[in-house]
């Protein structure tokens, strides 16, 4: 499977594409309801999100005084539009979107907009809390994504490509998961991470009243909330092609390996919220700096020699 | 033809978003004006088939623009979301030197006789620039590197208004030590 | 998409980032100016490079360039920083020690 060459579709499939992403999102969302209905001891969490979209679908839009609108559901509908972008360079067994050779550059030009996104959504609202979310944002923005970045350079590395069709080639029977481990881990961090998702949620805490998010309600609330789920699904998309060997697998075709080897991930990713204490903001820099940044550099030296060594 | 026209608006984009960010009344839109125009640059040049420069441009542009606008706000003393903001001076001759640079230039590049095309592109652009660049034109990185690192220094030594004494002590050997913002390295 | 449009455009942008430079009172209004500029400078050694002579090695000039950006942003808000704290103020006009 790995040695056919990607065949790019017609710009038409990428509403299916959406739709995959949407059914992802919508997974997500359900599993994460799952978990919430068992920790407080109640049945069916698996429709709390559908509960959820309803209810913020009839509620009535509040706005705060002089908000920046503009700003402020740009940030809120972006992260949507940036969950979608970054699917169009993941291959889907032989097929992909955007067949672009620099497709992880791409995916990571598309998580730094997030930073910009989550900010102006804070911005937005002209309300102390949401700001405070925003500036939360930041300050774990410089910390995780520097170490993401040597992240997503060690497969690029091994692979000696930017495209991620190629990448996935590259890992013919043995995952870049495997042995490099390290990157993996940070590049799953990362993903977390722009999802403002589990440890990396201070930016929506409770504690600042909802934080980059206090002021959203009705339809903008849902299309964030929406947005979120996308980016942690996306990111799940992405690591596949990245790390675990694209559609390689036995019996199955391609195509729905890759959604399975998804789904997987985004489970994982999705049940770690509760599991994983919250990274705070003001400290979380120094921890980013001085162990996770020089872990990815390691990890890069490591992937460099055996990469030099192999010829 | 749908390429030519594609190119034309984003660079319409570019300048029209350029130019908002010295009329919009407030500091976030200015930045964020700004980040647009380069964004839209960056397209210009996945247009000009340097996937790599253009993509990295936006990445760059992007993360730059979301901290600008924290100086931004930081440092303007007043809120400029809530009152227009008018800080210029000598605006006529500003914009008298900006449109004479304007026409200047433009006579220039529709006046001279542009050579034709010289050489053809590698078939990987990309992989070409990082040949490049650890390769023939190597000399480049080795100088781009110090310069950067005597930035940062630079940088923060400018920035920077607590000593190490403040830090750690007269005879430096408070630990931890003493800072107003504390990291989680627990040094 | 030729390369007169290019540049056209590519002077357009300079000359509003040119404007902004000069006519901005505030340190980091003024920085947004020069960064306009560079941008134009990216925008016209694309063009160049693509138009005139795509030659392999060509492409390092945009990334002198882009190094250039990442100096001039480094610098400038160093130098913010340090006038907001010494005159606490972040304007041009209170910055005027060296001008002759």
């Amino acid at each position: 499977m790995p040695d056919e060459a990607l065949r790019t579709l017609a710009p038409a499939w990428s509403a299916v594409a959406l739709l995959i992403l949407g059914a992802l999102t919508v997974a997500a969302s359900m599993l994460d309801g799952v978990l919430a209905a068992r920790s407080h001891g109640a049945p069916n969490g698996a429709v709390r999100p559908f509960g959820e979209a309803a209810r913020l679908m009839r509620q009535r839009r509040r706005t705060t005084v002089e908000a920046d609108t503009l700003l402020w559901r740009t940030g809120g509908a972006g992260l949507l539009v940036v969950a979608a972008l970054m699917v169009t360079v993941v291959p889907l067994g032989r097929w992909t979107l955007f067949d672009l050779d620099v497709g992880v550059v791409w995916f990571n030009a598309l998580d730094v907009v997030v930073w910009a996104l989550v900010w102006l959504t804070g911005w937005g609202a002209n309300s102390a809390h949401s700001l405070v979310g925003g500036y939360r944002f930041l300050a774990h923005g410089l910390g995780y994504e520097l170490p993401l970045m040597f992240a997503l350079v060690c497969p690029a590395i091994a692979a000696t490509s930017l495209n991620v069709g190629r990448v996935a080639a590259a890992q013919d029977g043995l995952w870049f998961a495997v042995w490099m481990p390290v990157a993996f881990v940070l590049f799953l961090l990362g993903v977390v991470a722009f999802s403002v998702w589990g440890p990396f949620s201070p930016a929506i805490g409770s504690d600042i009243a909802g934080g980059a998010r206090a002021e959203l309600s009705g339809v903008d609330r849902l299309v964030f909330e929406a947005g979120r789920y996308a980016l942690l699904a996306a990111g799940a998309a992405f690591a596949v092609p990245m790390f675990l060997g694209g559609g390689a697998g036995p019996l199955l075709p391609g195509w729905l390996w890759t959604l399975v080897k998804t789904l997987v991930v985004l489970g994982l990713l999705v049940w770690l919220r509760r599991r994983v204490p919250a990274a705070r903001p003001d400290t979380f820099m120094e921890v980013g700096w001085l162990v996770l940044l020089p872990a990815a550099l390691l990890q890069t030296l490591v992937v460099a020699v055996v990469v030099v060594g192999r010829g | 033809m749908s390429m030519a026209v594609g190119f034309g608006l984003l660079g319409l984009l570019a300048v029209l978003s350029g130019a908002a960010v010295f009329w919009v009344n407030s500091m976030a839109r200015a930045t964020y004006a700004l980040a647009l125009s380069f964004v839209a640059v960056g397209l210009q040049v996945l247009f000009l088939q340097q996937n790599y420069v253009g993509v990295v441009t936006i990445l760059m542009m992007v993360m730059e623009m979301a901290i600008m606008a924290v100086y931004m706000v930081m440092f303007m003393g007043m809120n400029p979301a809530l009152m227009p903001m008018s800080m210029v001076h000598s605006n006529k001759a500003a914009l008298g030197i900006a449109v004479a640079t304007f026409l200047a230039l433009a006579a220039g590049v529709l006046l001279i006789d542009w050579p034709t095309r010289r050489g053809t592109p590698a078939p990987d652009v990309t992989a070409a620039l990082g040949d490049a660049l650890m390769g023939s034109k190597m000399l480049v990185m080795v100088v781009t590197s110090p310069v950067m690192v005597a930035t940062i220094v630079a940088g923060i030594s400018l920035a920077q208004h607590r000593t190490r004494y403040d830090r750690f002590g007269d005879d430096l050997t408070q630990r931890p030590s003493h800072d107003t913002q504390p990291g989680g390295g627990g040094r | 998409m030729t390369l007169e449009l290019t540049l056209i455009l590519a002077a357009a942008i300079f000359a509003v980032g040119l404007y902004g430079a000069i006519s901005q009172q505030v340190v980091v209004m003024v920085m947004m100016g020069l960064e306009l500029m560079i941008n134009a400078l990216i925008l016209a050694a694309a063009g160049f490079w693509w138009f005139l002579a795509p030659n392999p090695t060509g492409q390092v000039l945009l990334m002198v360039i882009l190094a250039v950006m990442t100096l001039e942003m480094a610098m400038g808000f160093a130098v913010a920083t340090l006038l907001h704290r010494v005159r606490n103020s972040d304007m041009t006009d209170m910055a005027t020690d060296l001008s002759g």
